[in-house]
């Protein structure tokens, strides 16, 4: 066993709750206070004030301090999880969007630059996917696909056609069935082919008059490019079904390949996956659609328009719209971010960085192909999938090689899926990592492989040397521990 | 594997045990090892009418659920509460204080359509090839 | 180039591994007729200086500005703590014993949302108020055959819009809008009554749009009869003032918290939250968090609950959310951590004398509230679109025009005053008047 390098280092395990660094008279932080303190007698308060904890602002600080070192970011090394992108987060990006923080959506003329940026960002995005039209506001890829799934079905309800079926294949993100039930279809799963990607024949068959759509990953999560994705395009077409793209894996063919070009009628990007903007440890991210021409009316309210009185302008109605699908303007900070990132590297560097993204991929592959699993051999471009198979036999799985690489300081992979692959293993590890960083990395999963076959107890019992052992989700699901309150009803 | 004698069994893994004009039904010893611990288990509340291979309720493992069916139809009579407060009883004990539900038959069941131990062993071990 | 670490030695070292002389070979697999063969049209590339010289923006010097997006003070530790990469650049936390920095934040970050609300549960955050409206209407679509939702005409107009969007594919369900009484403000009882059923789900704003306190001890009388219903609250602040919504009996609370320390930021990021009685917590959407404990025995916190997710129920999932506005959550929980109980409270009411200075100041001016209706921090008045065109030129932006949204409210300004407002403010409006 080597050395156990592990990704946090940190002296304690437990960091205590804020309920419990409490005690009455704590917090003495000053808020301000411009007015005359009244009591408002005319509405309703409540007797006592909220039943918050009391904690000093330096307990605050180190509260935080403290548990930020129990978590690992990109900052610290690779983070290679499949379909999630994660790639270098440019803190020029930060800055430039802390200089809306004070503008309120309501304050229409400070608001003008920030609707100009937002216009070029778009118009960047559509070039960039081939697209006509998009809008910004969906809050997540998820909202993406709901939003674009909506655009859809009101497509089809105009021209009078009530279609229910949503093709998916078998590879495909969960959200996007989610996606569709709340959009009112129905998903049917489509195996795709052998190979590891949709052959248009097997498509045909799926295609009758209730087909509404086809929700297709290009590249698809075993990072295998759909090569017969025009053909598709054209097969649904003649049947009057759509063609919607999830553009989780944008970060393979920016600049390369447009989803326009291939017959995409409808799509959505993550801008915290390809443009470079952090996930936050769960958000906020942004979801922006894109359509083609046919669709632009449905997209959702409000709508950015150049030429409006005072200048540019929101117009809250269109006629045939959706209607709103956020309260205001979606993540407007993270959609700032992702404009910096684009103009930081410009029309070259967008392509560069999918390309280096792709050779990347490749390298990891090329290496850790000699001792995994690999269940698809057909060509891939920015990330790749792995299996346990080999190392299954000495009884060891995805999920203990998972938890191993986290003592050699690895964000592990995205696991167990996509579900096609028994075991998966996902591995996308972007254009940010550096050829050491690669190279430590496929030495990280050799020395795992072997210690797979020498000693696979260790590996049950990874990962050590974190801040706490392998976690026991059962007992969290049987218990329902979910507030202070549950964890101590008296208090 | 433990597949006691005198149960009757479906290809969907749900056993029954006949007991006078009722049934009662749960999850054989295959099914709650593929699924791992039990943390949840959902039935449809006593009264709820069902069609054979409906569903009557839904178990949880941390990450899969599977739907559980009605093996016969009928009406549900009992629903195990203690399966509430414990759903490991799933897997430590699952033709036993694990059961799940109580039916009353609608009519004349067709339990012959359904396996014996012998048959459902023959069946498990054709699946697993 | 920006961002990309690889070298020409480096990159020649890679294509050898690769056993390729040129990376365009990787794209072999795409069709010829796919590929792109142009040049993108963004501009740059740019330098930083270049970024930090094209993006300007301001605020206008004076604003009232409310409606679902609140100004208020954010303590100085909350950007210096929320931007540590360990928290900025981490994923989901799929991976729970490198992640229980985040972990442990959002379990205390439902806890004291629960608290506040008077619920006994929360989820990790919706996406923003708006969507946490439309979301609990599909979660009471779960939980009962409901054939109306009931929404209060006062509740914020995106709020409404956005119900509409999600529910428009949701067959036999019908969204009625219950009516405000024009002297106070306040949503009218009596026509409430009539429009609840045991088939109706019910969500009522608090305090509503208009600023009006609503009587909820009533609400919630005759909201007692309807199938599901709950409390929407777009100014989390005035949670630190008014009796927690939960103790009204609703079955879930939920709305917007970007009030707790996260800016107003031209309107996002945003911070939907969701807070439900136990007994709904399996048909919650979005992410939870749980204790638990690690195979040492020591305590440490999971995301729970995850079978009612996408990713493990697919097209019968709660909800399709999986990224949602968790910097955000991490935010208001420091800021709720900063400010305590008694900081809460004191904000709550600086917001609330300061709408009452307003008020004041205006009925000096002659404009009175539109509304009698007790208010917590903003208020209705009636102001020509002259006047405000004047003020506009001065840099006072007084309010947000309710007109587009009711007709019948012509000329009606919606005006908010939080801490970040000053006397000086109020006078600088009232000069101009």
């Amino acid at each position: 066993m080597p050395d156990p390098t592990p990704v946090t280092s940190c002296p304690m395990v437990r960091e205590p709750l804020l309920s419990e660094l409490s005690g009455p008279g704590r917090n003495g932080l000053t808020v301000p206070r411009p007015f005359a303190a009244g009591r408002c007698a005319d509405i309703p308060a409540a007797l006592n004030p909220p039943a918050l904890p009391e904690i000093s602002e330096v307990e605050t600080v180190r509260h935080y301090t403290r548990l930020s070192r129990l978590n690992t970011g990109i900052d610290q090394g690779m983070y290679p999880l499949g379909s999630c992108t994660m790639k270098y987060n440019p803190r020029i990006g930060e800055e430039i969007a802390s200089r809306i923080a004070d503008i309120h959506p309501a304050d229409e003329a400070a608001l003008q630059p920030v609707l100009a940026w937002l216009l070029d960002l778009k118009a960047t995005l559509e070039d960039l996917c081939g697209m006509d039209d998009s809008c910004l506001w969906p809050a997540a890829g998820a909202h993406g696909e709901l939003t674009g799934m909506l655009v859809i079905r009101e497509a089809l309800r105009r021209r009078g056609d009530d279609r229910h079926k949503v093709l998916i294949p078998d590879t495909a993100h969960g959200t996007n069935s989610a996606s569709c039930t709340i959009a009112g279809f129905t998903s049917v799963n489509v195996p795709s082919g052998p190979d590891g990607f949709l052959k248009a024949a097997d498509l045909e068959r799926h295609l009758d008059g209730d087909v509404a759509a086809l929700m297709i990953t290009n590249p698809n999560t075993l990072g295998i490019f759909e090569q017969e994705i025009d053909r598709i395009a054209s097969l649904l077409h003649a049947n009057g079904s759509f063609l919607y793209m999830d553009g989780a894996n944008m970060n393979a063919i920016m600049g390369i390949a447009r989803p326009g070009d291939m017959g995409v009628d409808c799509m959505h990007l993550n801008l915290h996956k390809t443009f470079g903007t952090p996930h936050g440890g769960g958000g906020p991210g942004s979801g922006p659609v894109l359509v083609k021409r046919g669709l632009a009316p449905y997209l959702p309210d409000p709508r950015i328009v150049r030429n409006a009185p005072g200048g540019i302008g929101l117009v809250a109605r269109s006629p045939e719209s959706i209607g709103m699908v956020h309260s205001c303007l979606g993540n407007v900070a993270v959609l700032l971010k992702a404009f910096v990132y684009c103009l930081s590297l410009g029309p070259d560097g967008l392509r560069e960085a999918s390309i280096r993204a792709c050779l990347n991929a490749n390298y990891l592959k090329e290496r850790l192909k000699k001792v995994f699993d690999l269940p698809y051999p057909t060509p891939t471009l920015h990330e790749f999938v792995l299996s346990d198979r080999v190392q299954k036999v000495a009884g060891v799985t995805t999920v203990d090689m998972a938890k191993a690489l986290m003592e050699y300081g690895f964000h592990p992979p995205t696991v167990y899926f996509p579900l096609v692959v028994p075991g998966a293993i996902m591995i996308e590890p972007t254009e940010s990592e550096p050829v050491g960083e690669l190279a430590r990395f496929a030495d990280a999963m050799g020395d795992i492989a072997s210690r797979a076959e020498t000693s696979p107890d260790l590996l049950h019992a990874a990962p050590r040397g974190t801040p706490v052992e392998r976690i026991d989700e059962v007992w969290a699901a049987r218990n329902l521990v979910l507030t202070w309150n549950d964890l101590n009803p008296s208090r | 594997m433990n597949i006691p004698e005198g149960l009757r069994y479906t290809k969907d893994h749900e056993w029954v045990r006949v007991e006078d004009g009722t049934v009662r039904m749960g999850i054989t010893d295959y099914a709650q090892h593929e699924l791992g611990d039990v943390v949840f288990v959902e039935i449809k509340p006593a009264g709820t009418q069902l069609k054979a291979g409906d569903a009557v309720g839904t178990v949880e493992s941390v990450k899969a659920v599977s739907d559980v069916y009605a093996p016969v139809a009928g009406t549900v009579t009992e629903v195990n509460a203690e399966l509430e407060a414990s759903p490991e009883l799933v897997n430590s004990d699952c033709y036993g204080r694990g059961w799940m539900a109580a039916l009353t038959l609608a009519s004349t069941p067709d339990l012959d359509a359904l396996m014996d131990a012998a048959a459902y062993r023959a069946y498990l071990e054709q699946e697993a090839k | 180039m920006a961002f990309l670490p690889t070298s020409p030695d480096d990159l020649h070292e890679l294509l050898s591994t690769v056993g390729i002389r040129d990376a365009e070979e990787l794209f072999a697999r795409i069709p010829e007729h796919v590929r792109f063969r142009g040049r993108l049209r963004v501009d740059g590339p740019m330098d930083e200086l270049a970024l930090r010289r094209m993006f300007r923006a301001g605020a206008s010097a004076v604003v009232f500005l409310g409606g679902g997006v609140y100004r208020h003070y954010i303590p100085a530790a909350l950007d210096a703590l929320s931007s540590r990469q360990e928290f900025l650049t981490a994923y989901t936390p799929y991976q729970p014993e490198i992640s229980q920095g985040t972990l442990q934040a959002i379990f205390e970050f439902q806890s004291m949302m629960a608290r506040l609300t008077g619920m006994d549960a929360a989820n990790a955050s919706m996406y923003d108020g708006a969507t946490a409206l439309a979301e609990a209407a599909l979660m009471a679509l779960r939980a009962k055959p409901l054939r109306r939702i009931v929404v209060t005409r006062s509740t914020t107009p995106s709020y409404r819009a956005v119900l509409r969007t999600y529910l428009r594919n949701t067959p036999g369900v019908e969204i009625v809008e219950a009516p405000f009484d024009p002297a106070t403000g306040r949503t009218d009882l009596d026509a409430l009554e009539r429009l609840l059923d045991s088939e109706a789900a019910f969500f009522i704003q608090q305090p509503n749009y208009f600023g009006v306190v609503e009587d909820l001890p009533a609400v919630s009388a005759i909201a007692a009869g309807s199938g599901f219903w709950g409390v929407v609250v777009t100014e989390a602040v005035s949670l630190g003032l008014l009796e927690p919504p939960g103790s009204s009996g609703c079955d879930v609370v939920a709305g917007e918290a970007q009030s707790f320390g996260n800016p107003a930021s031209a309107g996002g990021a945003l911070l939907g939250f969701f807070c439900v009685k136990k007994e709904h917590v399996r048909r919650m959407p979005g992410r939870i968090v749980g204790l638990t404990r690690d195979h040492a025995g020591a305590r440490a916190f999971c995301l729970t609950l995850s079978t009612r997710e996408q990713h493990i129920r697919r097209d019968k999932a709660t909800s399709n959310i999986c990224t949602n506005q968790g910097l955000c959550a991490l935010r208001a929980a420091m800021y709720l951590s900063c400010l305590g109980p008694g900081g809460l409270r004191e904000v709550a009411l600086q917001c609330a004398c300061g709408a009452r200075a307003l008020m004041q100041a205006l009925q000096g001016k002659g404009l009175r509230p539109v509304f009698s209706g007790a208010v917590f921090h903003e208020f209705v008045v009636r102001m020509d679109p002259g006047t405000r065109a004047r003020l506009a030129e001065a840099g006072i932006v007084a309010g947000i025009p309710l007109d587009p949204h009711y007709p019948e409210l012509e000329n009606a300004l919606l005006m908010n005053v939080t801490e970040m407002n000053t006397h000086e403010d109020i006078l600088c409006l009232t000069r101009h008047l």
